[in-house]
């Protein structure tokens, strides 16, 4: 285990270097020149020139290189060029916002689906399951965008159960006030694709010989699905949800904006359509590593739902 | 003699047109195509920008909204009251009336309803409601078309050469796939800047690497089969290999692959268009109407909501069945699973 674990740590430093060279050379090479962005409209061209001196861009390539690896290695970003907050701070700053939002979301997109799932790969064939299919399949064609401005119209300005937007310091306040709307709208739409998905884990395992065994020996419908198809076909929804984790730290970009929730999704957002590069290329960075460690991670959580599984 | 047997497309033909719902699901995507073709061609809705009628004027149906009196202030009655020893630009009024008299001028007839209503502006909800179909359906093709071309090339090369080749186009397709999908959309945003030609070319650089992995996949099993062997022998070059023998025997996996690619797209540029990153601002897409709708909906204008909603329902679903008959029709080993 441990020599699998050191060499899957390994093997992330090519990857690794290979996102650092993307986001450098993405932003030197096809970016605005940052002295100018910094320095404003109207700025003369001695200030863009001490600008450009401050930030060594008019080093060679490579010592600029130097310059971006050693800011990621010591988690020294500087501060932000349009707030000239500190990159860390304003990360630490919005990630609990962020959090309150997307962790109920991840939890009760699971908790339902699976549920939701096991039931229509119950009745699979008939009309019910049928139906279902269908409406996921029109309820999926309509955009994110609508169900969040019609669900804000409905719930919170027409019949008032929830506030129609808002934040404040107190987590708690937060988490029972402003965030059930968000939430709910958000499990809401992710539901259909999701219980889509998990049908068809199920239905692999329903397939396979296990199963008639199963049922040759006279087990019931229910043991068969609960214990015996929903232990195998939890492989592939773990997977899922490892592929989603690192999505929680940025948030839904839409339901921040939309719900003017100060979190990290809303922050980079503001960052791209300032241009402020250092959010941007921070985050896109520890980002990618926090992708590889929960994937690491993943893999090693199939040992304790398969047993089966080894790692090498 | 010997009867021709069947070819794969033939065969997937005849499969589809037992589909009814796969048919029918077609001819809704090929009026769509039209209409997106009639619209680039400039025959309908090219006059979207013309205020057609008054401000929010309602959908047919509910006639002309009602004069609502209570709202602004009471015109003031009697005669005006003559301010020129205090009114600075008093002595101009006359001869800027002279000379806006010198100008030809006429007061547009505005319609009190229009069918599907109209917006801020009142632009007909329905020509934006076309020419969105037109800028939202061409940037998810289009997109959908740039990331099959970079998937389907760096995944033939990685899965026909594999070696050094190959692990160098792992190493990045690792690179891609560690970032996350939406971040990733989000730095090539920042860099490219708006337009629908930056839109398609970012969906398209973000999103090529599932595609990739199918097709290196399906090249790394086709390499090694008989027929391609028989061409090496026969001196076929490896380009011809790898496009003229190889290709058209995994086309069927990359057209699936282009039309769910499609729907994908479609829907992130609406995201992208409401969050600003979008289409220009001096066009329309889908995501633009939705995003002016969520002001509207508040002040109790739904009319364009439901235009843009109606529109891409029809569409992404027309289009989602489609692709999904499409795959039955190609693959039939498929048929019942998802």
């Amino acid at each position: 285990m441990t020599a699998y674990l050191l060499r899957r740590l390994w093997q992330m430093i090519p990857t690794l270097v290979g996102v650092v060279l993307l986001v450098f050379f993405l932003f030197k090479y096809f970016g605005g020149d940052p002295a100018e962005i910094l320095a404003g409209q109207n700025a003369t061209a001695e200030t863009v020139k001490a600008i450009q001196e401050q930030l060594g861009l008019n080093r060679p390539v490579w010592e600029q290189l130097w310059i971006f690896a050693k800011q990621i290695i010591t988690f020294d970003w500087g501060r932000s060029w349009a707030t000239n907050e500190s990159v860390s701070g304003l990360f630490a700053s919005r990630l609990p916002a962020t959090l309150t939002v997307m962790v109920p979301i991840l939890v009760l997109e699971v908790l339902l689906a699976i549920p939701f799932a096991l039931a229509v790969a119950y009745w699979r064939g008939s009309l019910t399951d049928r139906a279902v299919m269908v409406v996921t399949t029109v309820a999926l064609s309509i955009s994110f965008l609508v169900y969040v401005i019609a669900g804000q119209y409905v719930f919170a300005f027409r019949l008032g159960w929830f506030p129609v937007q808002g934040w404040t310091d107190s987590v708690w306040t937060n988490l029972v006030k402003y965030a059930p709307l968000p939430v709910l709208l958000a499990v809401f739409v992710s539901l259909s694709p999701q219980t889509r998905l998990y049908r068809s884990y199920f239905l692999d395992e329903i397939g396979n010989d296990y199963v008639r065994t199963a049922r040759a020996k006279g087990l019931t419908e229910k043991r068969i699905l609960l214990t015996h198809v929903m232990r195998n076909a939890l492989i592939p929804i773990l997977t899922g949800i490892g592929g989603a984790l690192p999505g929680i730290f940025v948030g839904s970009f839409l339901i921040e904006v939309f719900f003017s929730i100060p979190g990290v999704g809303r922050e980079v957002l503001l960052a791209v359509n300032r241009s402020d590069y250092p959010v941007i290329q921070a985050v896109t960075i520890y980002l990618a590593v926090i992708t590889m460690v929960v994937n690491l991670l993943t893999d090693v959580l199939y040992t304790l739902a398969d047993p089966r599984v080894v790692l090498k | 003699m010997r009867a021709p047997t069947e070819g794969i497309w033939a065969a997937a033909w005849r499969r589809l047109r037992r589909d009814k719902v796969g048919m029918a699901a077609l001819a809704v995507v090929l009026l769509f195509l039209l209409m997106v073709g009639l619209a680039s061609a400039g025959l309908i809705a090219s006059d979207w920008q013309q205020e057609r009628g008054v401000s929010y004027a309602p959908p047919t149906f509910m006639g002309p909204a009602e004069r609502d009196e209570a709202n602004g202030l009471p015109v003031p009655k009697g005669p005006n009251v003559d301010l020129g020893d205090i009114d600075p630009l008093a002595p101009q009024y006359k001869a800027w009336a002279e000379r806006a008299a010198t100008y030809e001028h006429a007061e547009a007839e505005k319609a009190t309803t229009l069918p599907f209503g109209a917006d801020l502006q009142g632009r007909d909800v329905l020509a934006k409601a076309v020419q969105g179909a037109k800028v939202s359906v061409l940037v998810g093709v289009l997109a959908a078309v740039v990331a099959t071309i970079i998937g389907t090339v760096l995944g033939a090369l990685a899965g026909f050469f594999g070696g050094k080749v190959g692990d160098l186009l792992e190493w990045v397709y690792n690179v891609f796939t560690s970032i996350p999908g939406i971040l990733l959309i989000f730095a090539f945003a920042a860099v490219a800047g708006r337009g629908t030609q930056s839109v398609v070319l970012i969906l398209g650089f973000a999103g090529w690497t599932g595609i990739y992995r199918l097709v290196r996949a399906e090249f790394l099993k086709h390499s090694v089969r008989e027929y391609v062997r028989a061409a090496e022998a026969i001196g076929a070059s490896t380009t011809s290999r790898m496009f003229r023998h190889i290709l058209p025997n995994i086309s069927h996996v990359l057209l699936v692959q282009l039309s769910v690619h499609v729907v994908g797209f479609i829907k992130a540029e609406v995201i992208l268009s409401y969050l600003g990153l979008g289409v220009a601002v001096d066009e329309v897409s889908w995501g633009t109407m939705l995003a002016e709708a969520q002001t509207e909906l508040i002040q109790g204008y739904w009319w364009q909501l439901a235009a843009a909603t109606l529109f891409m329902a029809v569409f992404v679903t027309a289009f989602s069945l489609f692709t999904d008959a499409l795959r039955d029709a190609l693959d039939p080993k498929l048929r019942g699973l998802e």
